[in-house]
């Protein structure tokens, strides 16, 4: 059963519907429009619509709300070490518990040694701090964290359940989400409370950015979502009192074992610069990679590319940026030679400025950029060098 | 070794293009492929299969249509395809889509390992594969960028974290998504082409799965899409001088504001 009906008294078979299915999944039959199983239920066709006969398939989903109450975050750890996404979140979660009329606030945490960084959750906005503590704690294993975490939802009986969406987090919210049995929204860059329902509105880019899609979910409780790093401001510690609660240790299934692991090869990640050299095919050859490396080593900043030159193995996929390579939200985003395509402007949402030199006046670049540079971006590239080595 | 790769149809998103007038998608004749996360995901286990023996189940759930990658799949080196397709799985989000899928696996019968793509490019949720692994209670290990060893009972993995790699042992059975790089898929032999031509390819509804209704499909989704709406575009955008000398001296008076605002207070 498709997601939208259609009104067939109110339809006129115009067809624009059809035209605006990104799914192809809407069609004419008969003179009038129908909706077939490859429905996503985007709601395109609704506002394509100028008779109104398109309609949403409202399931009836009536509150099971009773008996959750506050926000839960589960907190962005690197060996035991919070991370700023963490406290991103409950700056986050604050908000929206201000909204539910405050309700309470609380973090997941897992450590070997973990109760300054409790205290700092706590300081950051927390008023419950779940520590699983103990040897191996601070291994990130998505078994151990799945079960802690689980542990820390049938405690706090939160009605939003928040992760950022780092790899882990990605990889640990939907194991979270299946036991469960509830709804998660992946990468959001909006989450908000609904006036009226009292619903976690939650807002994320969808068909690699072409569009943003606000999704919500009634039923199922805990509502989870992942949120991208550098999404959210985080706010000023405070001294505040909280309260930190052991979680029991329980045997690890012990099914995923951790052997070693390695930072990666070119230090600090693209995801955590502050300044990114971002290259593109307008660079012209991959010899000219070498003065991207070097204008982003004198910017202080990291090299990223765009997915062609990924793919041309010009550099290392951990350098890509875009929906199928990183997430990053640099304080300032060099573009060089990159057209921009929606797919790497979907990774590069977070960024504070965005810069696109291009010597083609249409790149579609220039239409998310702060600042254009119509020209060569490889003298621009050399130029900068130049000036900055003296 | 007995294997189960998860593929989906998706449009290639490069075709997806906004209108920037009306808001609405230009379709022009876009055709649906692999994911190519997928596609990774296959090669990765018909290497496996040549290494170790076994057999190699693709499995989709989509529209009858979707019986066309199966097949595509099988000349590439799978064995087999299962199609699950119903109307009444249609809308369905990820919980419930991999709530179907692990039907499929179990209906499928005995597996010592379960292949999906890391995640795929029109959702770009990364949940499906965490999910169906959590569905039928098996460990999972996501991001794999290379496998160094693996057998019946156990693999050992290296996966890309958000820090570097971790070499992981996992006993099987189990699931892993995979990379993208972690192999460089095949294209069909004419050999291969002919014999999906007479694969064998299941295709079971939602009742042949023992799906409960309640748990499918749109009506299974907790979540609903309620609203959508095109980004917001930056205003005007400032132009810079077109001379590169000029340029450069622009670009790096920017990164000092930039570099200043992150300093502030250390260099009094």
């Amino acid at each position: 059963m498709a997601a939208i009906w259609i009104d067939r008294e109110r339809c006129v078979g115009c067809g624009l519907c059809v035209r605006a299915c990104p799914q192809g999944a809407a069609s004419l039959s008969g003179g009038k429009a129908c909706v077939g199983e490859d429905c996503i239920g985007c709601g395109l066709c609704l506002s394509a619509c100028p008779k109104g006969a398109l309609k949403r398939r409202e399931p009836d989903r009536s509150g099971p709300s009773e008996g959750w109450r506050g926000v839960l975050t589960v907190a962005e750890v690197r060996q035991g070490e919070i991370q700023p996404a963490a406290l991103e979140l409950l700056a986050k979660a604050r908000q929206l518990a201000l909204q539910l009329g405050g309700a309470p606030v609380s973090a997941l945490l897992l450590a070997e040694e973990g109760q300054a960084q409790a205290q700092t959750l706590i300081d950051h906005g927390a008023d419950v701090v779940y520590l699983r503590q103990g040897p191996g704690m601070n291994q990130a294993l998505e078994d151990v964290w799945t079960q802690a975490a689980e542990q820390a939802v049938r405690r706090a009986k939160p009605e939003i359940l928040l992760f950022s969406a780092t790899e882990f987090g990605r990889s640990l919210a939907p194991r979270l989400a299946a036991r469960l049995q509830t709804g998660l929204t992946a990468d959001c860059t909006a989450l908000e409370i609904d006036g009226q329902t009292g619903l976690l509105r939650q807002t994320r880019p969808a068909f690699g950015g072409n569009l943003m899609a606000t999704i919500q979910c009634p039923a199922g409780r805990p509502q989870m979502a992942t949120v991208r790093p550098g999404t959210f401001a985080s706010e000023p510690p405070q001294a505040r009192q909280g309260q930190v609660e052991t979680l029991p240790e329980t045997p690890g299934q012990g099914r995923v074992q951790l052997l070693s692991q390695q930072p990666a090869e070119q230090s600090a990640g693209i995801e955590t610069a502050d300044i990114i050299v971002a290259a593109g095919r307008g660079i012209g050859a991959q010899k000219n990679m070498e003065e991207v490396y070097r204008l982003a080593r004198l910017l202080g900043g990291q090299a990223a590319v765009s997915r062609p030159l990924a793919d041309a193995g010009w550099a290392p996929y951990e350098r890509q940026v875009g929906q199928t390579g990183k997430t990053v939200a640099p304080k300032l985003y060099l573009a060089f030679g990159i057209s921009g395509a929606v797919q790497h402007l979907a990774g590069v949402g977070g960024a504070e400025t965005v810069v696109a030199v291009n010597s083609d006046p249409e790149a579609p670049i220039f239409q998310s950029a702060h600042y254009a540079v119509v020209g060569d971006c490889l003298q621009v590239i050399r130029r900068m060098i130049r000036r900055l080595e003296g | 070794m007995k294997m189960i790769v998860c593929v989906k149809q998706t449009p290639s998103t490069n075709q997806v293009q906004l209108d920037p007038e009306t808001h609405t998608i230009i379709r022009d004749g876009r055709q649906s492929t692999v994911n190519p996360f997928d596609t990774y995901a296959l090669e990765e286990a018909v290497r496996l299969k040549e290494r170790l023996g076994g057999q190699i189940t693709v499995m989709s759930m989509g529209i009858p249509a979707a019986a066309r990658l199966l097949r595509e799949a099988i000349s590439q080196g799978a064995d087999r395809g299962l199609l699950l397709s119903d109307r009444a799985f249609a809308g369905a989000d990820t919980l419930a889509t991999s709530y179907t899928l692990a039907l499929g696996a179990r209906q499928i019968g005995e597996f010592d390992l379960i292949l999906c793509g890391k995640m795929a490019i029109d959702g770009d949720t990364a949940q499906i594969g965490p999910e169906l692994a959590e569905h039928l209670g098996i460990p999972h290990i996501s991001n794999v960028q290379e496998i160094l060893e693996c057998s019946e009972r156990e693999l050992l993995c290296r996966k890309r974290t958000d820090y570097g790699t971790q070499i992981l042992r996992m006993k099987l059975p189990g699931l892993i998504t995979v990379d993208k790089g972690i192999n460089e898929p095949r294209m069909a032999s004419i050999a291969g082409v002919r014999t999906s031509l007479q694969a064998p390819l299941d295709c079971l509804d939602a009742a042949q799965t023992g799906a409960d209704p309640a748990r499918i499909g749109l009506k299974g989704s907790p979540t609903q899409v309620v609203r959508t709406f095109a980004p917001e575009r930056r205003g005007q955008c400032v132009r810079l001088p077109n001379d590169e000398d000029q340029a450069a001296q622009a670009l790096l008076a920017l990164v000092r504001e930039k570099q200043g605002g992150r300093e502030k207070g250390e260099d009094a």
